[in-house]
């Protein structure tokens, strides 16, 4: 479903990722890890088309073609969700009304019909229940005045709502209690099917407790580092990321 | 322009006026020679060269004679859905037989209206405009609102302007709203072609107790047009004034809106829109005058601006010695689209009083990029998920039109320029 292909990524000049490979198959969920500053939020931004970052090397495809070229909407449009490390709050602008625009956006480039408000509301309904989320939330302006955990629930409650093929979760487990934690993951969870896929971006070993990854991607210096099962992320939970630092920098010396 | 050669274009104006309110008019053209048009260095008009624009935009200097104006005319110009008392105006002039009334509102000429009441409120040394507007003006309309009366349809004021050559057109409103009265004004300014003129308005407000009366004005006139406006009004005792003011577009306009608040538990509220775009200067300078103590004003000014059109605003809350326990908040907010678009922007805070709430703040910025970002990756294209940003900008302001007719016009003007059907 996706493929990236020794991705070069800079910021104003800075280089970020430096070669980075991934191949990521329906069904599959993957965790990327990695200290901070390693580049996974980068790899994120990326895949979604934050215009900030420049593409210097390498091709990413999806669903066999190629993803890059394309802006951001129409990514969106095609089925790639970022789930937002910090939602923006948008002042003036209901949950509500917005999402019905950009899901009718999204319907029409899939050459679907627009949904009126009826049935917008009842697929709305449906989808709250997943993460348990209020509809006096939704008819506020987006994420205004949310608490971080209401924000988060959000991200996933769009995410029902779109549907997308390929989610990527950006640091979501950031600022959330144990319980929002629950139900943000039993959110994900209950979104995964044998035809789409998840990337979960994350620091911490505790999401993947909830989000259970068939593979674990260490991320250090902006290059995949090392690539294991979810025992991987335990003993990373265990050991700290300094011995992959240790191990990688040492072979770089050598 | 020289200041004889102000006096001499003032003085013909002056002749050209029928001979009603002479005292007043002499009064009017005494206090402008006196002050004279706004020079490049005056500090109330500093960033808007108004006197410049007047010498380079007009080529002639008599007073705008009223054009015919159709019913058809007059029906094609109201917004869709509203439904209230409609008063036509041809440069300033009434036009009775394309106008109605309603029960418990008096309307006449103000020529008809024996102890004129004018001036008492807009004075003539406050503002050079008014100067002119005093001594040039025909007529204009008187409207009285009895006490006790709520009106609750929308009063418009239908003005079409029409000028070659770039005349003067000098509309002049004075509006007594009674005691315990209610009432809700929408002042709109409709240009007949693209030709240049100068609209110089004054619009005198008084109010009587608990009285509760909203002023709306809609500046949609040709991008040709230079303007000013003066509106001004004295507030009693528990009462309510709220002044709307969106422009969308002109060549210069200047809008004055001067708030006496001259009794207790009296509110004043000021909101307005700019939203700017080609070379359109625009400028509210408002003025909310606390002379007693409990007293409220609540101001919110909000620009977008585009390309190279420049926007000021001025808010000056004067809170005298007297006026404890005064509350007074103000805001302005400002977007600005393109590297050449430009605000100048000053809250001006004069407070005597030791025992009062005030706030005041202004911003400058872009659009939020990030912002952006985030709807588009939700997969709203980029000039839908601007304008949404816009307009959620704007809707600030917006929501403060009650009467819907009018503010599903402007929603409809904004959304078409903003790009987005959203």
């Amino acid at each position: 479903m996706l493929s990236i292909k020794n991705l070069h990524a800079s910021i104003e000049g800075t280089p970020i990722l430096r070669g980075i490979n991934l191949e990521v198959k329906a069904g599959e969920v993957h965790a990327i890890m990695g200290p901070n500053g390693s580049g996974k939020s980068t790899l994120a931004s990326v895949l979604a088309g934050r215009e900030e970052y420049e593409v210097t090397e390498g091709e990413v495809l999806f669903q066999g073609k190629e993803l890059l070229p394309l802006s951001p909407e129409d990514r969106a449009r095609k089925g790639v969700f970022l789930a937002f490390q910090y939602p923006i709050e948008i002042p003036g602008v209901s949950t509500t009304n917005f999402l019905r625009t950009a899901l009718n956006q999204v319907r029409e480039y899939r050459g679907q019909e627009p949904l009126d408000a009826v049935k917008f509301l009842s697929l709305m309904k449906e989808k709250m229940a997943l993460v348990e989320i209020d509809q006096k939330l939704l008819s506020r302006s987006l994420n205004e005045g949310f608490s971080g955990g209401e924000k988060k629930r959000n991200e996933i409650f769009q995410m029902a709502m779109l549907n997308p093929i390929l989610s990527i979760l950006d640091e979501t487990d950031s600022g959330l209690d144990i319980d929002a934690l629950r139900i943000v993951s039993n959110g994900v969870n209950k979104l995964k099917s044998d035809k789409n896929a998840t990337i979960v971006v994350t620091h911490y070993q505790r999401l993947l407790d909830y989000i259970v990854p068939d593979f674990v991607h260490v991320l250090y210096k902006g290059r995949i580092v090392k690539s294991g099962t979810k025992e991987l992320a335990l003993e990373l939970e265990e050991k700290g990321y300094d011995w992959i630092k240790e191990e990688v920098d040492s072979t770089a010396t050598v | 322009m020289s200041t004889s050669t102000q006096q001499e274009l003032v003085l013909g104006l002056f002749e050209a006026a029928p001979a009603t309110f002479l005292s007043l008019r002499k009064l009017g053209k005494e206090s402008f020679y006196a002050q004279g048009l706004p020079a490049l260095k005056s500090e109330e008009y500093k960033f808007t060269p108004i006197a410049k624009k007047l010498e380079s935009g007009l080529t002639d200097f008599s007073p705008a004679k009223p054009v015919k104006i159709s019913a058809n005319q007059v029906k094609s110009a109201i917004f869709s859905g509203f439904e209230g008392i409609v008063l036509v105006f041809s440069n300033g002039h009434y036009l009775p037989e394309l106008s109605n009334s309603t029960e418990g509102l008096t309307v006449n000429l103000l020529s008809k209206i024996e102890n004129t009441p004018l001036g008492s409120i807009a004075k003539v040394a406050k503002d050079p405009f008014i100067a002119l507007n005093q001594a040039i003006f025909a007529d204009g309309l008187h409207l009285s609102i009895d006490n006790k009366k709520v009106i609750e349809s929308p009063i418009l004021l239908l003005q079409f302007h029409q000028a070659q050559g770039g005349q003067v057109v000098s509309p002049r409103i004075w509006i007594e709203a009674g005691d315990f009265s209610k009432a809700t004004f929408i002042d709109y300014q409709v240009s007949l072609d693209d030709a240049p003129y100068f609209v110089n308005k004054v619009v005198e407000i008084k109010g009587g107790v608990h009285a509760d009366i909203t002023f709306h004005s809609l500046q949609e006139e040709s991008n040709q047009v230079i303007e000013v406006s003066n509106v001004v009004t004295d507030i009693l005792q528990d009462s309510q004034f709220t002044s709307t003011q969106i422009t969308l577009s002109g060549d210069m306009v200047r809008n004055n809106l001067s708030l006496n608040l001259l009794g207790s538990n009296s509110v004043g509220n000021m909101y307005g829109l700019y939203l700017l775009h080609g070379k359109s200067h625009v400028d509210n300078h408002t003025n909310v005058d606390h002379t007693i103590p409990r007293a409220e004003s609540n101001e919110l000014y909000k620009g977008i601006l585009a390309d190279q059109s420049r926007g000021v605003f001025n808010g000056k809350i004067f809170v005298r010695q007297i006026a404890q326990k005064t509350n007074a908040f103000q805001q302005n907010n400002n977007i600005l689209l393109s590297d050449d678009a430009i605000i100048n922007t000053k809250p001006q805070l004069e407070i005597w009083a030791d025992d009062v709430k005030c706030s005041h703040g202004c911003t400058v910025g872009q659009l939020d990029e990030e912002a952006q970002f985030y709807l588009q990756a939700r997969g709203i294209d980029k000039i839908t998920a601007r304008g949404l940003l816009l307009y959620a900008f704007a809707a600030e302001v917006l929501d403060k039109i009650e009467e819907d007719s009018l503010r599903n016009y402007i929603v409809n003007q904004i959304l078409k320029r903003l790009g987005s059907n959203f």
